[in-house]
């Protein structure tokens, strides 16, 4: 049933422009981060998606392994380079400005 | 036996990554497992002690459905909140408490729980405080609960 | 096996809309962590497992091997997932991020 894939593979592609909208909103630089975060997580079971649309899985599946892996890492440093970056934290950067809704 | 440990799991890992079964292979996965166990065991097994390991192992195995069935209910939960038109339910707020548990392994699984429960999400442990956030009046009513308890059983705390 | 892997896929994709939804819709940062924590994580594993379930269907031991990869991202999804939440709430906290609560309104 390739149908249905493509169908789940698509949606999966509306709501990850959805989450960049969030991305790129913030307001902060850690809203950014949950983003790309969670964009990540939705890319490493589209690659699989792809895969079984294309025939291919045993192929993507590496791919989506790997990418799971340097999407950890990569909001691990994110996260841990803003914790320890003192001068935006003493000038507010981070709090310039409250999002209400 | 922490070599021997780091090599089959190491070797496991090859043999299902690779997913090639010819003697060129398995000897190369042999070689490099041999090499990896032999610089990094004590990386991934810091504690030497073995006997009481396989009891806890086996214990927190049968704690992982009751743990599934949390997720779950967590993320219905959340979904279902962010599914209100107004989000009147919504009253977030921080909530500190101690814990009873002593073991660094049981802190982590018991912050670990407490993220992947129903409303609660964990911000810091300092000590044995835990600063937890709470999404709503009822679940931030809810802290320690019951997990604490488990969690204590598992790794022979109560 | 079909219908139980196409179910598993839908149920997982709901929870990907609860979270999209959760992410975009709540007030502060700590309650959008609640949304990408959780959600996030339930999604992929639902969607992970019957993707897994899909591939078996016309057996063979390389569809094997692939499913049991598929579950290998599963498990460390599961594991990574909470602990990144954890990673980034916690530099929030650090960097100074007040909570909203709900007196904050009129």
């Amino acid at each position: 049933m390739p149908d249905f894939f493509v169908t789940m593979g698509v949606g999966l592609c509306i709501l990850m422009f959805l989450t960049l909208v969030r991305a790129f909103r913030g307001p902060t630089a850690i809203d950014r981060i949950i983003g790309v975060n969670v964009i990540g997580t939705k890319t490493t079971v589209l690659l699989v998606i792809i895969g079984i649309v294309y025939g291919r899985v045993d192929m993507f599946v590496d791919i989506s392994l790997a990418y799971a892996l340097l999407n950890f890492i990569a909001t691990l440093a994110a996260a841990r380079y803003f914790q320890h970056h003192k001068e935006l934290r003493e000038t507010g950067f981070f709090l310039r400005k409250r999002d209400r809704r | 036996m922490r070599y021997v440990f780091t090599f089959i799991l190491m070797y496991g890992f090859w043999v299902l990554l690779s997913g090639k079964f010819d003697t060129f292979h398995l000897a190369l996965g042999f070689l490099s497992s041999l090499l990896v166990s032999f610089i990094s065991s004590d990386l991934l097994f810091a504690d030497t002690r073995v006997g009481g390991r396989m009891r806890e192992l086996i214990r927190f195995i049968a704690f992982i459905p009751w743990i599934l069935k949390e997720i779950f209910l967590a993320a219905t939960h959340v979904a279902l909140i962010a599914l209100e038109p107004n989000m009147a339910t919504l009253e977030p707020r921080l909530v500190r408490f101690r814990t009873r548990l002593k073991r660094e392994i049981s802190k982590v699984v018991f912050a670990n729980a407490i993220t992947l429960t129903p409303g609660t999400i964990t911000i810091r442990i300092s000590g044995d405080e835990f600063i937890v956030h709470a999404l709503t009046r009822k679940t931030a009513g809810s802290l320690p609960g019951e997990m604490e308890e488990r969690i204590g059983r598992i790794f022979g705390e109560f | 096996m079909n219908a139980l892997a196409g179910t598993f896929v839908v149920l997982g994709f709901l929870f990907f809309i609860g979270t999209t939804l959760g992410l975009l819709r709540f007030p502060d940062f700590y309650s959008r962590m609640h949304a990408s924590g959780k959600g996030d994580t339930i999604g992929a594993i639902f969607m992970l497992l019957g993707l897994a379930l899909h591939n078996l269907s016309p057996f063979s031991w390389s569809g094997v091997f692939v499913s049991l990869k598929i579950v290998l991202i599963l498990i460390f999804l599961f594991l990574a997932n909470p602990t990144a939440t954890h990673a980034i709430i916690d530099a929030g906290y650090e960097t100074g991020v007040k909570p909203w609560t709900r007196e904050d309104t009129p």
